[in-house]
């Protein structure tokens, strides 16, 4: 009964990301892509859930969907670029779906004959706290999670150094 | 429930950023896209990390990595889109070949 109802929930989640994730890719307007792509977000964040990965549920919906998509937003406003109703396609559609198409096809080919009939054993994953993820994350990948923190900050201060205005003179650059 | 299915819809997902990474013009549609692609990989990661429970919670780990640096990724992305609007007035990628020979 259980395994019924992961199923349904699964397949509305699914339903919502192939929906909302062809429009962010077809929308004619970049706030409603951006849009779009929250609610692709949203349910991916639903997904982890269903795998008992609250902690990275709630990670997806605090970064991604408070903080990039915000971030996305506040750029084209910056930008003041044209954001509505125009074409934003270039005139490769037709080959970009035919790419997009055979990698779908072969990956999703290959992973299916690899992992055929293979099950997701949810009786044995319960309880994956998030006390568990961040046991895992200080006693075996410290060094990784420093790296990351290294490259947060390298990312900080280069897109503040990249977007500011340059006001002052060149000349005094060369010591 | 058969891992495969999560497994194809992140393959659908993954080829849905691609096609959009290839199409799409307008250069902060295409960093969108590039958010597709990298979830996308977050679900596999997740998955695994549940069908292999007791290996450890690696997937979910490199998930929340993923996570970080998909958040540089778009800050120096979106710092690049903004320099080149001011200097160019436009955020298209096509127009965006001065380097190129």
């Amino acid at each position: 009964m259980a395994e019924t109802w992961q199923e349904i929930v699964f397949w509305v989640l699914a339903a919502t990301i192939a929906l909302a994730g062809i429009r962010v890719v077809t929308a004619r307007n970049v706030v409603h892509a951006a849009l779009y792509l929250v609610a692709t977000l949203m349910s991916a964040a639903g997904l982890y859930i269903l795998l008992f990965a609250e902690f990275v549920a709630w990670v997806q919906v605090l970064v991604y969907v408070g903080a990039i998509i915000v971030l996305m937003l506040f750029g084209l406003m910056l930008t003041r670029a044209p954001i509505g109703s125009g074409d934003f396609d270039n005139n490769q559609r037709p080959l970009a779906a035919l790419v997009a198409l055979a990698i779908f096809g072969v990956t999703s080919w290959i992973l299916v004959q690899a992992f055929d009939g293979t099950e997701i054993g949810f009786a044995r994953t319960e309880g994956t706290t998030s006390a568990q993820v961040g046991q895992e994350i200080f006693s075996k990948y410290v060094l990784p999670f420093e790296v990351v923190s290294v490259l947060l900050l390298a990312a900080l201060v280069g897109a503040v150094l990249i977007a500011r205005r340059d006001d002052t003179p060149h000349e005094g650059r060369v010591g | 429930m058969p891992i495969s299915y999560f497994l194809v819809l992140s393959a659908f997902l993954f080829s849905l950023g691609v096609y959009g990474v290839l199409a799409r013009q307008n250069a902060v549609l295409v960093l969108l896209s590039i958010e597709l692609m990298l979830n996308a990989a977050n679900i596999n990661l997740v998955a695994f990390s549940a069908h292999f429970a007791e290996a450890g919670l690696g997937g979910q780990v490199f998930a929340l990595f993923v996570i970080a640096v998909a958040a540089a990724e778009v800050g120096v992305g979106l710092a690049i889109v903004i320099l080149l609007f001011r200097n160019r007035q436009t955020v298209d990628v096509d127009e965006m070949s001065y380097m190129k020979w």
